[in-house]
Protein backbone atom coordinates (compact mmCIF):
# COMPACT_ATOMS: atom_id res chain seq x y z
CA UNK A 1 0.00 0.00 0.00
CA UNK A 2 1.35 3.42 -0.89
CA UNK A 3 1.27 6.06 1.78
CA UNK A 4 -0.53 9.25 0.97
CA UNK A 5 1.55 12.19 1.94
CA UNK A 6 0.35 15.59 3.00
CA UNK A 7 1.23 18.38 0.65
CA UNK A 8 3.65 19.96 3.08
CA UNK A 9 5.39 16.71 3.90
CA UNK A 10 5.88 16.16 0.20
CA UNK A 11 7.17 19.67 -0.28
CA UNK A 12 9.54 19.21 2.65
CA UNK A 13 10.87 15.97 1.25
CA UNK A 14 11.21 17.48 -2.20
CA UNK A 15 13.14 20.38 -0.74
CA UNK A 16 15.65 17.95 0.74
CA UNK A 17 15.83 16.02 -2.50
CA UNK A 18 16.81 19.10 -4.42
CA UNK A 19 19.33 20.10 -1.77
CA UNK A 20 20.87 16.63 -1.96
CA UNK A 21 21.25 16.62 -5.74
CA UNK A 22 22.17 20.32 -5.94
CA UNK A 23 25.98 20.00 -5.70
CA UNK A 24 26.20 17.31 -8.37
CA UNK A 25 23.72 19.05 -10.68
CA UNK A 26 25.23 22.52 -10.29
CA UNK A 27 28.77 21.28 -10.92
CA UNK A 28 27.44 19.44 -13.95
CA UNK A 29 25.71 22.54 -15.32
CA UNK A 30 28.69 24.85 -14.75
CA UNK A 31 31.55 22.59 -15.77
CA UNK A 32 29.98 20.31 -18.37
CA UNK A 33 26.88 21.86 -19.93
CA UNK A 34 28.18 25.43 -19.97
CA UNK A 35 31.48 24.58 -21.67
CA UNK A 36 29.63 22.26 -24.05
CA UNK A 37 27.46 25.13 -25.27
CA UNK A 38 30.37 27.57 -25.38
CA UNK A 39 32.55 25.27 -27.46
CA UNK A 40 29.62 24.58 -29.79
CA UNK A 41 29.35 28.32 -30.42
CA UNK A 42 33.11 28.77 -30.73
CA UNK A 43 33.29 25.97 -33.28
CA UNK A 44 31.56 28.39 -35.69
CA UNK A 45 33.98 31.21 -34.98
CA UNK A 46 37.54 32.30 -35.41
CA UNK A 47 38.82 32.64 -31.86
CA UNK A 48 42.34 32.96 -30.51
CA UNK A 49 41.32 33.05 -26.86
CA UNK A 50 42.14 36.75 -26.50
CA UNK A 51 40.19 38.78 -29.03
CA UNK A 52 36.41 38.33 -29.19
CA UNK A 53 35.37 35.39 -31.38
CA UNK A 54 34.50 36.22 -35.00
CA UNK A 55 31.58 34.34 -36.60
CA UNK A 56 32.65 32.28 -39.63
CA UNK A 57 29.65 30.00 -39.95
CA UNK A 58 30.59 26.54 -41.15
CA UNK A 59 34.03 27.80 -42.15
CA UNK A 60 35.98 25.74 -39.61
CA UNK A 61 34.19 22.52 -40.47
CA UNK A 62 34.59 23.15 -44.20
CA UNK A 63 38.29 23.79 -43.76
CA UNK A 64 38.73 20.71 -41.61
CA UNK A 65 37.08 18.38 -44.08
CA UNK A 66 38.17 19.86 -47.40
CA UNK A 67 41.27 21.86 -46.80
CA UNK A 68 43.29 20.32 -44.02
CA UNK A 69 45.78 17.56 -44.86
CA UNK A 70 46.99 17.50 -41.22
CA UNK A 71 43.49 16.58 -40.06
CA UNK A 72 43.26 13.71 -42.53
CA UNK A 73 46.75 12.61 -41.57
CA UNK A 74 45.66 12.56 -37.93
CA UNK A 75 42.55 10.55 -38.83
CA UNK A 76 44.64 8.05 -40.77
CA UNK A 77 47.07 7.76 -37.86
CA UNK A 78 44.24 7.30 -35.37
CA UNK A 79 42.63 4.57 -37.46
CA UNK A 80 46.00 2.86 -37.97
CA UNK A 81 46.59 3.02 -34.21
CA UNK A 82 43.12 1.68 -33.40
CA UNK A 83 43.25 -1.18 -35.89
CA UNK A 84 46.77 -2.08 -34.81
CA UNK A 85 46.08 -2.05 -31.08
CA UNK A 86 42.61 -3.51 -30.58
CA UNK A 87 42.71 -6.90 -32.39
CA UNK A 88 46.04 -8.09 -30.98
CA UNK A 89 45.19 -6.61 -27.57
CA UNK A 90 41.82 -8.33 -27.45
CA UNK A 91 43.22 -11.65 -28.66
CA UNK A 92 46.06 -11.61 -26.12
CA UNK A 93 43.88 -10.58 -23.21
CA UNK A 94 41.28 -13.24 -24.06
CA UNK A 95 44.01 -15.87 -24.16
CA UNK A 96 45.35 -14.65 -20.84
CA UNK A 97 41.89 -14.66 -19.26
CA UNK A 98 41.24 -18.23 -20.38
CA UNK A 99 44.71 -19.31 -19.20
CA UNK A 100 44.29 -17.68 -15.78
CA UNK A 101 40.80 -19.16 -15.46
CA UNK A 102 42.16 -22.74 -15.54
CA UNK A 103 42.98 -24.81 -12.47
CA UNK A 104 46.49 -23.48 -12.04
CA UNK A 105 48.78 -22.31 -9.29
CA UNK A 106 49.80 -18.66 -8.74
CA UNK A 107 46.49 -17.55 -10.26
CA UNK A 108 46.39 -14.41 -8.22
CA UNK A 109 50.02 -13.58 -8.85
CA UNK A 110 49.40 -13.62 -12.62
CA UNK A 111 46.27 -11.54 -12.35
CA UNK A 112 48.06 -8.94 -10.26
CA UNK A 113 51.14 -8.67 -12.42
CA UNK A 114 49.17 -8.25 -15.65
CA UNK A 115 47.01 -5.63 -14.06
CA UNK A 116 49.81 -3.44 -12.68
CA UNK A 117 50.11 -1.20 -15.78
CA UNK A 118 46.42 -0.31 -15.37
CA UNK A 119 47.18 1.40 -12.06
CA UNK A 120 50.35 3.09 -13.27
CA UNK A 121 50.10 6.62 -14.57
CA UNK A 122 50.25 6.61 -18.36
CA UNK A 123 52.84 9.38 -18.09
CA UNK A 124 55.14 7.12 -16.07
CA UNK A 125 54.55 4.24 -18.52
CA UNK A 126 55.33 6.52 -21.43
CA UNK A 127 58.62 7.79 -20.02
CA UNK A 128 59.64 4.22 -19.17
CA UNK A 129 58.86 3.02 -22.68
CA UNK A 130 60.53 6.04 -24.21
CA UNK A 131 63.66 4.89 -22.45
CA UNK A 132 63.10 1.26 -23.54
CA UNK A 133 62.74 2.48 -27.14
CA UNK A 134 65.81 4.73 -26.97
CA UNK A 135 67.70 4.84 -30.25
CA UNK A 136 71.02 3.30 -31.30
CA UNK A 137 72.15 0.57 -28.98
CA UNK A 138 71.33 2.11 -25.60
CA UNK A 139 67.65 1.22 -25.60
CA UNK A 140 66.87 -2.15 -24.12
CA UNK A 141 64.59 -3.10 -27.01
CA UNK A 142 67.27 -2.31 -29.57
CA UNK A 143 69.69 -4.39 -27.55
CA UNK A 144 67.33 -7.37 -27.84
CA UNK A 145 67.03 -6.73 -31.57
CA UNK A 146 70.81 -6.78 -31.88
CA UNK A 147 70.97 -9.97 -29.81
CA UNK A 148 68.57 -11.69 -32.20
CA UNK A 149 70.66 -10.53 -35.15
CA UNK A 150 68.39 -7.69 -36.28
CA UNK A 151 69.35 -4.10 -36.90
CA UNK A 152 68.60 -1.51 -34.22
CA UNK A 153 65.76 0.86 -35.05
CA UNK A 154 65.63 4.57 -34.29
CA UNK A 155 62.11 4.04 -32.98
CA UNK A 156 60.93 7.46 -31.89
CA UNK A 157 62.88 9.44 -34.49
CA UNK A 158 61.72 7.50 -37.52
CA UNK A 159 58.44 8.36 -39.26
CA UNK A 160 57.86 4.66 -39.95
CA UNK A 161 58.33 3.37 -36.42
CA UNK A 162 57.10 6.06 -34.04
CA UNK A 163 53.45 5.08 -34.11
CA UNK A 164 54.11 1.30 -34.08
CA UNK A 165 56.36 1.80 -31.04
CA UNK A 166 53.56 3.59 -29.21
CA UNK A 167 51.14 0.87 -30.30
CA UNK A 168 53.35 -1.85 -28.87
CA UNK A 169 53.35 -0.05 -25.54
CA UNK A 170 49.57 0.37 -25.70
CA UNK A 171 48.95 -3.33 -26.28
CA UNK A 172 51.26 -4.15 -23.39
CA UNK A 173 49.58 -1.62 -21.11
CA UNK A 174 46.01 -2.60 -21.92
CA UNK A 175 45.90 -6.39 -21.80
CA UNK A 176 45.62 -6.69 -18.00
CA UNK A 177 42.57 -4.49 -17.84
CA UNK A 178 40.81 -6.34 -20.66
CA UNK A 179 41.84 -9.63 -19.11
CA UNK A 180 39.91 -8.74 -15.95
CA UNK A 181 36.84 -7.89 -18.03
CA UNK A 182 37.07 -11.18 -19.93
CA UNK A 183 37.57 -13.06 -16.66
CA UNK A 184 34.36 -11.53 -15.34
CA UNK A 185 32.65 -12.58 -18.58
CA UNK A 186 33.96 -16.13 -18.27
CA UNK A 187 32.45 -16.44 -14.79
CA UNK A 188 28.98 -15.89 -16.28
CA UNK A 189 29.23 -19.01 -18.45
CA UNK A 190 27.63 -21.90 -16.55
CA UNK A 191 29.99 -24.87 -16.03
CA UNK A 192 27.13 -27.21 -16.93
CA UNK A 193 27.45 -26.10 -20.55
CA UNK A 194 31.06 -27.30 -20.59
CA UNK A 195 30.15 -30.52 -18.79
CA UNK A 196 27.50 -31.26 -21.39
CA UNK A 197 30.08 -30.66 -24.12
CA UNK A 198 32.51 -33.01 -22.33
CA UNK A 199 29.90 -35.76 -22.40
CA UNK A 200 29.44 -35.14 -26.11
CA UNK A 201 33.18 -35.65 -26.49
CA UNK A 202 34.03 -32.10 -27.54
CA UNK A 203 37.72 -31.19 -27.48
CA UNK A 204 39.19 -27.95 -26.16
CA UNK A 205 39.09 -26.09 -29.46
CA UNK A 206 35.46 -27.12 -30.06
CA UNK A 207 34.56 -25.77 -26.65
CA UNK A 208 36.37 -22.52 -27.30
CA UNK A 209 34.75 -21.88 -30.70
CA UNK A 210 31.26 -23.14 -29.92
CA UNK A 211 30.80 -22.24 -26.24
CA UNK A 212 33.30 -19.73 -24.88
CA UNK A 213 33.45 -17.36 -27.82
CA UNK A 214 29.69 -17.06 -28.55
CA UNK A 215 28.80 -16.70 -24.88
CA UNK A 216 31.49 -14.06 -24.40
CA UNK A 217 29.97 -11.90 -27.11
CA UNK A 218 28.60 -9.21 -24.76
CA UNK A 219 31.98 -8.85 -23.04
CA UNK A 220 33.72 -8.87 -26.39
CA UNK A 221 31.52 -6.09 -27.74
CA UNK A 222 32.07 -4.06 -24.59
CA UNK A 223 35.84 -4.51 -24.69
CA UNK A 224 36.07 -3.63 -28.37
CA UNK A 225 33.87 -0.55 -28.09
CA UNK A 226 35.65 0.73 -24.98
CA UNK A 227 38.93 0.05 -26.74
CA UNK A 228 37.77 2.01 -29.74
CA UNK A 229 36.74 4.98 -27.61
CA UNK A 230 40.04 4.96 -25.73
CA UNK A 231 42.04 4.64 -28.96
CA UNK A 232 40.16 7.45 -30.60
CA UNK A 233 41.06 9.70 -27.67
CA UNK A 234 44.70 8.63 -27.38
CA UNK A 235 46.81 11.58 -26.36
CA UNK A 236 49.08 11.40 -23.30
CA UNK A 237 51.42 8.72 -24.64
CA UNK A 238 51.72 10.61 -27.93
CA UNK A 239 52.49 13.80 -26.03
CA UNK A 240 55.24 12.24 -23.89
CA UNK A 241 56.87 10.09 -26.53
CA UNK A 242 56.94 12.63 -29.36
CA UNK A 243 57.20 16.03 -27.68
CA UNK A 244 60.02 18.24 -28.95
CA UNK A 245 60.49 22.00 -28.95
CA UNK A 246 58.79 22.04 -32.36
CA UNK A 247 55.56 20.49 -31.16
CA UNK A 248 54.01 17.08 -30.71
CA UNK A 249 53.16 14.29 -33.13
CA UNK A 250 56.56 12.98 -34.16
CA UNK A 251 58.65 13.44 -37.29
CA UNK A 252 56.48 14.51 -40.25
CA UNK A 253 53.38 14.22 -38.03
CA UNK A 254 53.88 10.47 -38.23
CA UNK A 255 52.24 9.94 -34.82
CA UNK A 256 49.86 12.87 -34.82
CA UNK A 257 46.48 11.57 -33.63
CA UNK A 258 43.20 13.48 -33.70
CA UNK A 259 43.33 14.61 -30.09
CA UNK A 260 47.03 15.47 -30.33
CA UNK A 261 46.11 17.61 -33.33
CA UNK A 262 43.28 19.24 -31.36
CA UNK A 263 45.72 20.06 -28.55
CA UNK A 264 48.28 21.38 -31.00
CA UNK A 265 45.76 23.67 -32.71
CA UNK A 266 44.20 24.88 -29.46
CA UNK A 267 47.11 25.30 -27.10
CA UNK A 268 50.16 25.67 -29.34
CA UNK A 269 48.69 27.56 -32.30
CA UNK A 270 45.86 29.21 -30.34
CA UNK A 271 43.24 28.56 -33.02
CA UNK A 272 40.64 27.85 -30.43
CA UNK A 273 37.59 28.10 -32.69
CA UNK A 274 39.13 25.58 -35.05
CA UNK A 275 40.10 23.32 -32.16
CA UNK A 276 36.55 23.51 -30.79
CA UNK A 277 35.26 22.27 -34.14
CA UNK A 278 37.75 19.40 -33.97
CA UNK A 279 36.46 18.66 -30.48
CA UNK A 280 32.91 18.42 -31.78
CA UNK A 281 33.97 16.03 -34.52
CA UNK A 282 35.57 13.77 -31.89
CA UNK A 283 32.40 14.14 -29.83
CA UNK A 284 30.11 13.08 -32.65
CA UNK A 285 32.21 10.05 -33.57
CA UNK A 286 32.40 8.82 -29.99
CA UNK A 287 28.76 9.55 -29.33
CA UNK A 288 27.75 7.51 -32.36
CA UNK A 289 29.93 4.59 -31.32
CA UNK A 290 28.56 4.70 -27.79
CA UNK A 291 25.00 4.58 -29.10
CA UNK A 292 25.86 1.50 -31.16
CA UNK A 293 27.37 0.04 -28.01
CA UNK A 294 24.18 0.64 -26.04
CA UNK A 295 22.17 -1.09 -28.75
CA UNK A 296 24.46 -4.10 -28.60
CA UNK A 297 24.31 -4.28 -24.82
CA UNK A 298 20.52 -4.26 -24.95
CA UNK A 299 20.45 -7.18 -27.38
CA UNK A 300 22.40 -9.59 -25.20
CA UNK A 301 22.86 -13.12 -26.42
CA UNK A 302 20.60 -15.79 -25.07
CA UNK A 303 21.41 -19.31 -24.13
CA UNK B 1 41.94 -46.99 -19.01
CA UNK B 2 43.82 -45.92 -22.10
CA UNK B 3 41.43 -43.01 -22.57
CA UNK B 4 42.14 -41.58 -19.13
CA UNK B 5 45.87 -42.00 -19.61
CA UNK B 6 45.91 -40.01 -22.84
CA UNK B 7 43.58 -37.45 -21.24
CA UNK B 8 46.03 -37.05 -18.39
CA UNK B 9 48.93 -36.73 -20.77
CA UNK B 10 47.03 -34.13 -22.76
CA UNK B 11 46.26 -32.24 -19.55
CA UNK B 12 49.92 -32.10 -18.61
CA UNK B 13 50.88 -30.71 -22.02
CA UNK B 14 48.11 -28.11 -21.92
CA UNK B 15 49.10 -27.06 -18.42
CA UNK B 16 52.74 -26.72 -19.41
CA UNK B 17 51.84 -24.55 -22.38
CA UNK B 18 49.66 -22.39 -20.14
CA UNK B 19 52.39 -21.95 -17.54
CA UNK B 20 55.01 -21.06 -20.16
CA UNK B 21 52.64 -18.58 -21.80
CA UNK B 22 51.68 -16.95 -18.50
CA UNK B 23 55.25 -16.91 -17.26
CA UNK B 24 56.66 -15.29 -20.41
CA UNK B 25 53.86 -12.74 -20.29
CA UNK B 26 54.58 -12.01 -16.64
CA UNK B 27 58.25 -11.47 -17.43
CA UNK B 28 57.40 -9.03 -20.19
CA UNK B 29 55.10 -7.20 -17.78
CA UNK B 30 57.81 -6.94 -15.16
CA UNK B 31 60.80 -5.98 -17.33
CA UNK B 32 59.83 -2.33 -17.94
CA UNK B 33 59.32 -1.79 -14.19
CA UNK B 34 62.57 -3.52 -13.29
CA UNK B 35 64.38 -1.53 -15.97
CA UNK B 36 62.88 1.68 -14.58
CA UNK B 37 64.16 0.89 -11.10
CA UNK B 38 67.55 -0.38 -12.24
CA UNK B 39 68.12 2.73 -14.36
CA UNK B 40 67.11 5.00 -11.50
CA UNK B 41 70.00 3.78 -9.34
CA UNK B 42 72.64 3.62 -12.09
CA UNK B 43 75.53 6.03 -12.38
CA UNK B 44 75.83 7.76 -15.78
CA UNK B 45 78.79 5.65 -16.92
CA UNK B 46 76.82 2.46 -16.47
CA UNK B 47 73.79 3.83 -18.31
CA UNK B 48 76.00 4.66 -21.27
CA UNK B 49 77.98 1.42 -21.22
CA UNK B 50 77.25 -1.35 -23.67
CA UNK B 51 75.75 -3.92 -23.40
CA UNK B 52 72.98 -2.64 -21.12
CA UNK B 53 72.83 -4.64 -17.93
CA UNK B 54 70.25 -5.38 -15.24
CA UNK B 55 73.05 -5.62 -12.70
CA UNK B 56 74.13 -2.34 -11.19
CA UNK B 57 77.81 -2.45 -10.22
CA UNK B 58 77.86 0.79 -8.26
CA UNK B 59 74.34 1.74 -7.20
CA UNK B 60 73.85 5.42 -6.54
CA UNK B 61 71.15 7.58 -4.97
CA UNK B 62 72.30 10.57 -6.99
CA UNK B 63 69.33 10.55 -9.41
CA UNK B 64 66.98 10.75 -6.42
CA UNK B 65 69.06 13.51 -4.85
CA UNK B 66 68.90 15.41 -8.13
CA UNK B 67 65.17 14.85 -8.25
CA UNK B 68 64.57 16.35 -4.83
CA UNK B 69 67.05 19.22 -5.14
CA UNK B 70 66.85 20.36 -8.77
CA UNK B 71 63.05 20.43 -8.81
CA UNK B 72 60.57 20.89 -5.92
CA UNK B 73 59.59 17.22 -5.81
CA UNK B 74 58.14 17.31 -2.30
CA UNK B 75 55.84 20.07 -3.39
CA UNK B 76 54.64 17.97 -6.35
CA UNK B 77 54.03 14.98 -4.11
CA UNK B 78 52.04 17.20 -1.77
CA UNK B 79 50.05 18.69 -4.67
CA UNK B 80 49.14 15.25 -5.97
CA UNK B 81 48.09 13.94 -2.56
CA UNK B 82 46.16 17.10 -1.76
CA UNK B 83 44.27 17.27 -5.06
CA UNK B 84 43.51 13.54 -5.29
CA UNK B 85 42.54 13.44 -1.60
CA UNK B 86 40.25 16.46 -1.76
CA UNK B 87 38.53 15.27 -4.94
CA UNK B 88 38.02 11.81 -3.44
CA UNK B 89 36.47 13.10 -0.21
CA UNK B 90 34.23 15.48 -2.14
CA UNK B 91 33.08 12.73 -4.50
CA UNK B 92 32.28 10.33 -1.69
CA UNK B 93 30.08 12.93 -0.05
CA UNK B 94 28.36 14.56 -3.03
CA UNK B 95 27.88 11.39 -5.08
CA UNK B 96 26.37 9.41 -2.22
CA UNK B 97 24.14 12.32 -1.28
CA UNK B 98 22.81 12.73 -4.81
CA UNK B 99 22.72 8.97 -5.34
CA UNK B 100 20.54 8.63 -2.25
CA UNK B 101 18.07 11.26 -3.45
CA UNK B 102 17.89 9.71 -6.93
CA UNK B 103 17.40 6.22 -5.50
CA UNK B 104 14.97 6.74 -2.64
CA UNK B 105 13.25 10.11 -2.97
CA UNK B 106 10.27 10.92 -5.13
CA UNK B 107 10.50 14.43 -6.55
CA UNK B 108 9.54 16.26 -9.68
CA UNK B 109 11.89 15.66 -12.60
CA UNK B 110 13.89 12.99 -10.81
CA UNK B 111 14.18 10.50 -13.66
CA UNK B 112 14.61 13.16 -16.33
CA UNK B 113 17.45 14.85 -14.44
CA UNK B 114 19.10 11.52 -13.79
CA UNK B 115 18.78 10.48 -17.41
CA UNK B 116 20.44 13.71 -18.59
CA UNK B 117 23.29 13.23 -16.09
CA UNK B 118 23.77 9.66 -17.23
CA UNK B 119 23.70 10.66 -20.89
CA UNK B 120 26.58 13.03 -20.27
CA UNK B 121 28.84 10.02 -19.70
CA UNK B 122 28.88 9.70 -23.47
CA UNK B 123 30.49 13.10 -23.86
CA UNK B 124 34.23 12.81 -24.44
CA UNK B 125 36.27 15.31 -22.43
CA UNK B 126 38.07 16.67 -25.51
CA UNK B 127 35.02 18.62 -26.55
CA UNK B 128 35.32 20.72 -23.39
CA UNK B 129 39.08 21.13 -23.41
CA UNK B 130 39.13 24.61 -24.94
CA UNK B 131 36.00 25.95 -23.25
CA UNK B 132 37.03 24.48 -19.91
CA UNK B 133 40.34 26.29 -20.15
CA UNK B 134 38.64 29.59 -21.05
CA UNK B 135 36.18 29.12 -18.18
CA UNK B 136 39.03 28.61 -15.71
CA UNK B 137 40.71 31.74 -17.02
CA UNK B 138 37.50 33.77 -16.70
CA UNK B 139 37.10 32.52 -13.13
CA UNK B 140 40.73 33.39 -12.40
CA UNK B 141 41.42 29.79 -11.46
CA UNK B 142 44.37 29.06 -13.76
CA UNK B 143 47.34 27.84 -11.71
CA UNK B 144 45.20 27.14 -8.66
CA UNK B 145 43.95 24.14 -6.72
CA UNK B 146 40.43 25.34 -7.49
CA UNK B 147 40.86 24.45 -11.15
CA UNK B 148 42.13 20.98 -10.28
CA UNK B 149 39.56 20.18 -7.60
CA UNK B 150 36.23 21.99 -7.99
CA UNK B 151 35.15 20.91 -11.52
CA UNK B 152 35.52 17.22 -10.63
CA UNK B 153 34.05 17.23 -7.12
CA UNK B 154 30.95 15.21 -8.06
CA UNK B 155 31.49 12.85 -10.96
CA UNK B 156 28.38 11.62 -12.74
CA UNK B 157 29.65 8.07 -12.72
CA UNK B 158 29.96 8.17 -8.94
CA UNK B 159 26.36 9.37 -8.63
CA UNK B 160 25.26 6.53 -10.88
CA UNK B 161 27.24 3.95 -8.91
CA UNK B 162 25.81 5.13 -5.57
CA UNK B 163 22.26 5.26 -6.91
CA UNK B 164 22.42 1.69 -8.21
CA UNK B 165 23.76 0.45 -4.91
CA UNK B 166 21.31 2.40 -2.73
CA UNK B 167 18.34 1.16 -4.79
CA UNK B 168 19.07 -2.32 -3.45
CA UNK B 169 18.55 -1.13 0.13
CA UNK B 170 14.99 -1.98 1.28
CA UNK B 171 12.64 1.02 1.44
CA UNK B 172 11.45 -0.19 4.83
CA UNK B 173 14.71 0.89 6.46
CA UNK B 174 14.32 4.43 5.20
CA UNK B 175 10.60 4.52 6.06
CA UNK B 176 11.20 3.21 9.56
CA UNK B 177 13.74 5.92 10.20
CA UNK B 178 11.26 8.47 8.90
CA UNK B 179 8.57 7.23 11.26
CA UNK B 180 11.06 7.56 14.09
CA UNK B 181 11.24 11.22 13.14
CA UNK B 182 14.74 11.28 11.67
CA UNK B 183 15.49 14.23 9.42
CA UNK B 184 16.45 13.53 5.83
CA UNK B 185 20.10 14.26 6.50
CA UNK B 186 20.10 12.01 9.56
CA UNK B 187 18.67 9.16 7.47
CA UNK B 188 21.44 9.71 4.94
CA UNK B 189 24.11 9.80 7.63
CA UNK B 190 22.92 7.04 9.95
CA UNK B 191 21.02 4.64 7.69
CA UNK B 192 22.39 4.98 4.17
CA UNK B 193 26.08 5.78 4.66
CA UNK B 194 26.92 2.78 6.87
CA UNK B 195 25.20 0.44 4.40
CA UNK B 196 27.00 1.65 1.29
CA UNK B 197 30.56 1.46 2.60
CA UNK B 198 31.63 -1.18 0.03
CA UNK B 199 30.58 0.91 -2.94
CA UNK B 200 32.14 3.99 -1.38
CA UNK B 201 35.41 2.10 -0.99
CA UNK B 202 35.34 1.25 -4.70
CA UNK B 203 34.45 4.82 -5.59
CA UNK B 204 37.22 6.18 -3.36
CA UNK B 205 39.88 3.93 -4.84
CA UNK B 206 38.98 4.73 -8.42
CA UNK B 207 38.55 8.44 -7.88
CA UNK B 208 41.90 8.67 -6.13
CA UNK B 209 43.62 6.61 -8.81
CA UNK B 210 42.07 8.63 -11.60
CA UNK B 211 43.07 11.93 -10.03
CA UNK B 212 46.53 10.76 -9.08
CA UNK B 213 47.17 9.83 -12.72
CA UNK B 214 45.24 12.69 -14.31
CA UNK B 215 47.29 14.58 -16.86
CA UNK B 216 45.47 16.49 -19.58
CA UNK B 217 43.44 18.81 -17.41
CA UNK B 218 46.43 19.77 -15.22
CA UNK B 219 48.45 20.21 -18.42
CA UNK B 220 46.16 22.94 -19.72
CA UNK B 221 45.20 24.74 -16.50
CA UNK B 222 48.54 24.66 -14.65
CA UNK B 223 51.42 26.71 -15.88
CA UNK B 224 53.44 27.65 -12.84
CA UNK B 225 56.09 25.28 -11.61
CA UNK B 226 54.92 25.16 -7.99
CA UNK B 227 51.37 24.01 -8.83
CA UNK B 228 52.30 20.92 -10.84
CA UNK B 229 51.03 17.49 -9.89
CA UNK B 230 53.28 14.42 -10.23
CA UNK B 231 52.31 13.37 -13.78
CA UNK B 232 52.76 16.93 -14.98
CA UNK B 233 56.10 17.20 -13.19
CA UNK B 234 57.16 13.96 -14.81
CA UNK B 235 56.18 15.27 -18.24
CA UNK B 236 58.20 18.45 -17.69
CA UNK B 237 61.10 16.40 -16.35
CA UNK B 238 60.91 14.32 -19.53
CA UNK B 239 61.07 17.50 -21.59
CA UNK B 240 63.77 19.35 -19.66
CA UNK B 241 65.98 16.57 -18.35
CA UNK B 242 65.09 14.06 -21.06
CA UNK B 243 68.71 13.02 -21.54
CA UNK B 244 69.23 12.37 -17.83
CA UNK B 245 67.50 9.01 -17.98
CA UNK B 246 68.40 8.08 -14.42
CA UNK B 247 66.67 11.16 -13.06
CA UNK B 248 63.58 10.70 -15.23
CA UNK B 249 63.33 7.06 -14.15
CA UNK B 250 63.73 8.12 -10.51
CA UNK B 251 60.79 10.46 -11.09
CA UNK B 252 58.79 7.58 -12.58
CA UNK B 253 59.59 5.46 -9.54
CA UNK B 254 58.34 8.19 -7.22
CA UNK B 255 55.15 8.68 -9.26
CA UNK B 256 54.46 4.95 -9.58
CA UNK B 257 55.32 3.46 -6.20
CA UNK B 258 52.53 4.94 -4.03
CA UNK B 259 49.77 3.70 -6.37
CA UNK B 260 51.51 0.35 -6.64
CA UNK B 261 51.47 -0.05 -2.87
CA UNK B 262 47.82 0.98 -2.68
CA UNK B 263 46.97 -1.46 -5.46
CA UNK B 264 48.84 -4.38 -3.92
CA UNK B 265 47.14 -3.79 -0.57
CA UNK B 266 43.62 -3.40 -1.98
CA UNK B 267 43.89 -5.47 -5.17
CA UNK B 268 40.65 -7.35 -4.55
CA UNK B 269 38.70 -4.08 -4.52
CA UNK B 270 40.36 -3.04 -7.78
CA UNK B 271 39.54 -6.26 -9.63
CA UNK B 272 36.00 -6.41 -8.28
CA UNK B 273 35.42 -2.76 -9.04
CA UNK B 274 36.53 -3.20 -12.64
CA UNK B 275 34.48 -6.33 -13.14
CA UNK B 276 31.42 -4.65 -11.63
CA UNK B 277 31.58 -1.33 -13.36
CA UNK B 278 33.86 -1.61 -16.35
CA UNK B 279 35.45 1.52 -14.97
CA UNK B 280 38.68 2.64 -16.57
CA UNK B 281 41.55 2.85 -14.10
Amino acid sequence: MKKKKGFFTALNEQKWSYIFIAPAVLLFLIFVVGPLIASFYWSFTEYNGIHPPKWVGLGNYKNIFFNDPRFWKSIRNTIFYTVGVIPPGVALSLMLAIAVDQQIRFKNFFRVIYFIPSVTSIIALSVIWKWLFAGEKYGLINYFLILTGLKPIDWLMSPTWTLPAIMIMSIWAGIGYNMILFLAGLQTIPTTVYEAADIDGANMLDKFWHITLPLLKPTMVFVVIMGFIASFQVFERIYIMTETEFGIGGVLDSALTVVAYLYDMGFRKFQMGYASALGYIVFIVIFAVTLINLKFIKSKVEY
Amino acid sequence: MDMTKSRKFQDIIVKTVIYVFLFLGAVSMAIPYIWMFVTSIKPIEEIQSYPPSFIVKHPTALPYQDLFTLIPMWRYIFNSIYVAGAVTVANIFFCSLAGYAFAKHRFWGRDKIFFVLLGSLMIPWQVNLISGFILMRKLGWLNSYNALIIPVMAGVFGVFLCRQFIMSIPDDLVDAAKIDGCSEFTIYRLVILPLIKPVLATLAIFTFLQQWNSFIWPLIVINSSSMRTLPLALAVLNGQFGTNFAMVMAGAVVATTPMLIVFLSFQKYFMKGIALTGLKG
